[in-house]
């Protein structure tokens, strides 16, 4: 999953759902360019998410894949073969819409074989299939429920049964844990990612909750304004953002101004010179860096050596860690986040006491602007 | 989705305001007053007219005991037995052509793109509710007369297209108000399910369509049972239903005959507009 390693041939074939360059304009008075030029190749049994701002397009993009919208200008592949021109019906790809959408009309198990039953599969064959993922997704005890009479945690089941069943190659999941609770949501997570590895189905997962996508991801892209700015591992994504726009939509990040000289950042705060590996892209000069909270600690005292002096500003306690706001002597804000289990937060200097910073060696990355 | 669009009902709105302070119209001075005028108004004729299509006598003065003769004098009747059954014919003719036309329209206005003139579409569709009966009644007269003699043709089928005609709009409100209130990812979902263009339409949209169907075809057909005017332009000599036999009675001896037919009509009417709102509430 590494994304600097060029794409060999053997991972050429792995793609499933190959995105080619899809643009998509919705016409009208202010026509809106929802996708643009976008390029992804998603591949066979991968979890991979579209995370993204609202109206960045995730939902657009899931759409043309299915087939309920054609691409103004791009192509679609699917295990090599062109499926741009196909009905929604006709490609092997199913949905599990944001409201569920579960007809009304019919009872759990009949919505759970509808797919099967209009792919003209035999009774019995769509009967043993519903009792399979009835059990897959712990649910046979309400198999001849009215889908009104369920729950939200029921029906996110009944919606993921009904879009596993016939098998498809790829299947598109939008915000799908979007109206469940705090605590559904976790344990669907885990069940989303079992079902996943049981199945061996690509997933293709839409999210705005950066932890979601995070914790359930082998790869995610993170969009904006239609467009896919990083591909990448989680790791990849939070460690080394390409972009600010990333690095501040994913976690929590400290920017600080510094300059880049010979594979070497200096910023402007102090702190001596972090060895790292600028993007391509990237001259030497002034930049921007990224420092996570959690890659930072905080200590009472003066300066030594390479340390940044810092000031207090406030110390917020959270349980399993504290948050330390801190103005650095370059007059630039800072937050060191500690854990609290090596007792980090408990000999820290109160509010407006000098401090000292120090920042993990590989710790800084330099973002492109 | 059902339940959360339901309008709160009465005790629900009042519970859930303060102690007490809730805004009640029961209060307002004069209120009962009002209330029972207008049901007396309402009310009071038909309660006579049913009361006396029971009268032991012949006359809608005078009450001489309670008795069937009427009823039975009425069902004999073999102009009566005619009428009703040429009512009952054309309110089915008309009522089923006018609901496949009108689920169409209905249909064609809320599942295609916009296409420009849809609003216009709309409102031609509605023509029967806005333009005067009578003005309607009149051109159908001109015109079939016409028709008549350059074809020659007379039967029943002027009656029914009329009749088709003007109980478009109302097989068409309740259908278009089912489909706009029809989550169309349902739809969507299906075809992503595999199902045809055809299938989703006989699997999906038609059976969630249904309650509306119906609705829109019973009110389609008291519509058409009900109605004087058009008819009674349009219809040739031996042509008459059962409102214009009992209109031509009514300029001749009077008898509570009128009041019996009268009321197996009203009783008819009844029932099927109770049906139109269990149907059309949706039963979800
Ligand atoms: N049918 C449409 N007609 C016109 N514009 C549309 C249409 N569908 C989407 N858009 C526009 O395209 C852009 C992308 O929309 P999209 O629904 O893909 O966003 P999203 O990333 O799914 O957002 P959210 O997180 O809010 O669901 C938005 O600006 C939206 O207004
Ligand atoms: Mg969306």
């Amino acid at each position: 999953m590494d994304m600097s390693t060029p794409v060999s041939e053997a991972a050429e074939a792995q793609v499933a759902i190959d995105v080619d360059r899809v643009s998509k304009i919705f016409p009208g008075e202010d026509a809106v360019r929802a996708l643009d030029d976008v390029s992804v190749g998603i591949r066979r049994n991968e979890f991979f998410t579209l995370l993204g701002p609202s109206g960045c397009g995730k939902t657009t993009l899931l759409r043309i894949i299915a087939g309920f919208e054609p691409p103004t200008m791009g192509a679609l592949r699917l295990d090599g073969t062109d499926i741009s021109r196909l009905a929604p019906d006709q490609r092997p790809i199913n949905t599990v819409f944001q409201n569920y959408a579960l007809f009304p009309h019919m009872s759990v198990a009949r919505n759970i074989g509808f797919g099967l039953e209009m792919l003209g599969k035999p009774k019995r064959e769509v009967n043993e299939t519903v009792d399979r993922m009835l059990k897959l997704v712990q649910m046979e005890a309400l198999k001849s429920r009215k889908t009104s009479a369920l729950s939200g945690g029921q029906q996110q089941r009944v919606a993921l049964a009904r879009a596993l069943a016939p098998h498809p190659r790829v299947l598109l999941l939008d915000e799908p844990l979007s109206a469940l609770d705090l605590k559904l949501r976790k344990e669907m997570q885990i069940e989303l990612k079992r079902l996943q590895s049981e199945t061996g189905i690509t997933f293709i997962f839409v999210t705005h909750d950066q932890e979601e996508a995070l914790t359930m991801s082998d790869r995610i892209a993170v969009m904006r304004d239609g467009r896919i700015l990083q591909i990448g591992s989680p790791r990849d994504i939070y460690q080394r953002p390409a972009e600010r726009f990333v690095a501040n939509f994913i976690g929590e990040s400290n920017f600080l101004d510094a300059t880049l000289s010979a594979g070497h950042v200096t910023l402007k705060a102090g702190g001596g010179a972090f060895a790292v590996t600028a993007p391509p892209g990237v001259a030497d000069g002034p930049v921007s860096v990224l420092v996570r909270p959690e890659h930072a600690a905080v200590r009472a005292g003066s300066p030594a050596g390479d340390e940044l002096p810092a000031t207090i500003r406030n110390v917020v306690y959270s349980g399993d860690a504290t948050t330390i706001h801190l103005e650095l002597g370059s007059g630039e804000l800072f937050k060191a986040k500690m854990s609290n289990s090596t007792g980090g937060g408990a000999t820290l200097p109160s509010q407006g006491e000098p401090a000292v910073v120090t920042i993990a060696p590989g710790a800084v990355t330099v973002l492109k602007d | 989705m059902a339940e959360t669009s339901l309008p709160a009902t009465p005790e629900s709105a009042a519970a859930a305001a303060p102690r007490g302070r809730a805004y009640n119209a029961r209060t307002l001075p004069g209120f009962a007053t009002v209330a029972i005028c207008a049901f007396v108004i309402i009310y009071a004729p038909i309660i006579i007219l049913v009361v006396f299509s029971f009268n032991a006598g012949t006359t809608l003065a005078i009450w001489e005991g309670f008795s069937l003769r009427w009823y039975a004098q009425a069902a004999a009747n073999e102009q009566v037995q005619g009428a009703a059954i040429r009512s009952l014919y054309l309110a089915g003719s008309a009522a089923t052509i006018a609901t496949v036309a009108a689920t169409m329209a209905a249909l064609a206005t809320t599942r295609t793109r916009r296409f420009p003139g849809r609003t216009m579409i709309y409102a031609l569709i509605n023509q029967p509710l806005m333009v005067p009966e009578i003005v309607t009644a009149v051109a159908l007269l001109i015109v079939f007369a016409w028709v008549k003699v350059a074809t020659g043709h007379n039967s029943m089928i002027y009656l029914i297209a009329a009749h088709t005609a003007f109980c478009i709009p109302f097989a068409y409100l309740p259908i278009r108000a089912r489909l706009e209130t029809m989550d169309m990812t349902l739809e969507v979902a299906a075809s992503d399910l595999y199902a045809s263009k055809k299938q989703v339409f006989t699997k999906i949209t038609l059976p969630l369509l249904m309650p509306g169907i119906i609705a829109g075809y019973m009110l389609a057909f008291v519509i058409s049972l009900d109605d004087v005017v058009i008819t009674e332009f349009v219809k040739s000599a031996g042509q008459d239903t059962l409102p214009t036999y009992m209109l031509g009675q009514l300029r001749r001896v009077v008898t509570p005959e009128v009041n019996a037919i009268s009321t197996v009509i009203l009783l008819a009417g009844a029932i099927l507009v109770s049906l139109f709102f269990w149907f059309s509430r949706g039963r979800e």
